[in-house]
């Protein structure tokens, strides 16, 4: 492979990372406080409130529904006004983290449902306030099973970011489908492969090394 | 001291509503160690969930030292909530912090600092035997001392009553017993008031003060626990006491026993006594005195709630104004004697 493409490889490894990264983070941030809401509204739940949890419910279940690609092309007005442009890897980061949204809050309520109820029962009986239920008891009991949901958001957010790509927002993707597909570079096209598997392995590598230091169950 | 006053708890609404609790009222004084007991499904449960609000009961009132929880705001109950520690069967520590952060957390609620909390926490890891395991995580530890975590986690907020939830039945039989001195200790050494649930009457045998039993939702029987096991008044209660005391049922032992008398019937009656009374001499006095022959069914000595107790059936042969003579001298001395019924 020449220098060139090399290079090519470098800035579009560096645009997957910072596009996985920064709708990740974004993603977690938005995402798993809505987990905790659709958790704790559940009828029985420490905030029950049937009415607010179907309503959080359908929407998150209305955004899950649509394609992503689909989801990209629809947004692009809420893209611009949030970036500036509809195109490029900046641009890529808000359908990327508004796909992800419902996806980590599905997944964080998942992650809260396996905590036993009596260790919610129990800290009521300490006098526990709602708040602190779940940031002394929910949220570091699940958080084994959060670092799995965030290991499996990243790896998606691989993919997807790569679909993303095909419309301009740069990145592995990209590259892939334009030097490799477009011009028929089957060593880029390689390379390409060869990187996105090793990115994959590294974030769930990391993902189970987290999941091992924080679980003691 | 905790006071239950027409306590109902029903579940569901309209047809289908299933009452759990039926107008209890019961009373725990300060210090003591109440034991409620019954089957599964009575209401144990629902009952002791009551007392802290964590189940919230249809109608009554739940004092505890006075306060009546159920006109209490969420602030103010949360804040009683702190004077009433649980513990749990299946223990309900939390997996992700160790034993030292688990019986920190009441007190890490409460707002406390982190000088205070060590300076709580260091006598109840003595007090509870784990002050090797302080940094062990719950899956690192066996049921009987995830049960005293538990426990320590309880006291850490210094409460003046403990709710235990059937906290002994996950546990093996020698580890009950272990679990259940600490409780005694520790009602002795804090003069902590015990509410405990349990299906095992082993428990309120060896701990209890008093003891209710709850049947289908209702309290059908209270009593300190020495008379209870002298004289309980329901079958339910009976059938209780046998199980603790593996006592037969007369019916197991005479074959052509009723409980009604017959022409020519004899009585076998069940005869209890405390401590070392002399029990024996009386026997034979009464039998030679009345002339009747007393058979011995099945006798045994139990330790109930740290008193040495006897209990016996006994069949009386002779006739009935004999047996009856005998029944009555028996019943003047320090010794309970109860007519089950007959045989022929």
């Amino acid at each position: 492979m020449s220098t060139d493409a090399w290079l090519l490889l470098g800035s579009a490894l560096w645009e997957t990372v910072y596009m996985v990264a920064l709708s990740g983070a974004m993603s977690f941030l938005f995402g798993i406080p809505l987990g905790v809401l659709l958790y704790s509204t559940r009828e029985g739940n420490i905030l029950q409130s049937p009415l607010t949890n179907q309503l959080l419910g359908a929407v998150v279940n209305a955004a899950r529904s649509v394609p992503f690609i689909i989801l990209m092309v629809a947004i692009i007005p809420l893209t611009r006004l949030l970036t500036g442009t509809s195109i490029g890897t900046t641009a890529a980061i808000v359908p990327l983290t508004l796909a992800s949204i419902p996806f980590v809050a599905r997944i964080a309520e998942g992650a809260l449902n396996e905590v036993p109820g009596g260790l919610v029962e129990a800290a009521e009986s300490m006098g526990a306030t709602p708040l602190q239920i779940i940031s002394r008891v929910l949220l570091p009991e699940a958080l084994p099973g959060l670092i799995h949901g965030i290991t499996l958001t990243l790896v998606t957010l691989v993919s997807y970011s790569a679909m993303a790509g095909a419309i301009g927002g740069g990145g592995l993707g990209d590259l892939g489908i334009r030097y490799g597909y477009h011009r028929f570079d089957g060593v880029i096209m390689a390379a390409t492969v060869i990187v996105l598997i090793i990115l994959v392995q590294l974030i769930q590598m990391a993902g189970d090394h987290l999941h091992r230091k924080f679980d003691h169950s | 001291m905790i006071e239950l006053k027409n306590i109902t708890k029903s579940f569901g609404e309209g047809a289908s509503a299933v009452k759990a609790l039926d107008d209890i009222t019961l009373k725990v004084p300060s210090g003591a160690i109440y034991g409620v007991v019954g089957a599964s499904g009575a209401g144990k449960s629902t009952l002791i969930r009551c007392v802290n609000l964590l189940e919230r009961p249809s109608s009554g009132d739940v004092l505890v030292n006075g306060q009546n929880l159920v006109k209490m705001n969420d602030r103010e109950l949360r804040q009683t909530r702190r004077d009433i520690g649980m513990i749990f069967q299946h223990f309900n520590l939390l997996s992700s912090r160790t034993v030292y952060d688990n019986i920190a957390l009441p007190l890490e609620l409460a707002g406390k600092s982190k000088a205070e909390i060590h300076e709580a926490i260091e006598p109840l890891l003595q007090l509870t035997g784990l002050d090797e395991k302080r940094q062990s995580y719950p899956s690192q530890l066996s049921g009987g001392q995830k049960q005293r975590v538990a426990i320590a986690r309880a006291l850490a907020s210094k409460p003046a009553v403990l709710l235990c939830d059937e906290a002994t039945s996950a546990l093996d039989p020698k580890t009950t017993n272990a679990i259940l001195q600490l409780l005694k200790d520790i009602n002795k050494q804090l003069g902590i008031t015990i509410l405990l649930i349990t299906h095992e009457m082993e428990v309120v045998k060896s701990i209890c003060d008093r003891v209710a039993i709850l049947h289908g939702g209702r309290l059908i029987e209270e009593n300190a626990v020495e008379q209870f096991f002298i004289q309980p008044q329901t079958e339910i209660a009976r059938e209780f006491v046998r199980s603790a005391l593996h006592e037969k049922q007369p019916a197991e032992l005479e074959a052509d026993f009723h409980k009604e008398p017959r022409e020519g019937s004899r009585p076998v009656v069940r005869i209890s006594f405390m401590g070392h009374s002399a029990v024996e001499p009386l026997i034979t006095q009464a039998a030679r005195q009345f002339n009747v022959d007393i058979s011995i069914l099945q006798a045994d000595m139990e330790t109930v709630h740290g008193n040495r107790m006897g209990f016996l059936t006994a069949e009386l042969i002779g006739d009935e104004a004999a047996t009856q003579a005998a029944t009555n001298y028996l019943q003047q001395h320090p010794v309970q004697v109860e007519v089950l019924g007959y045989v022929n």
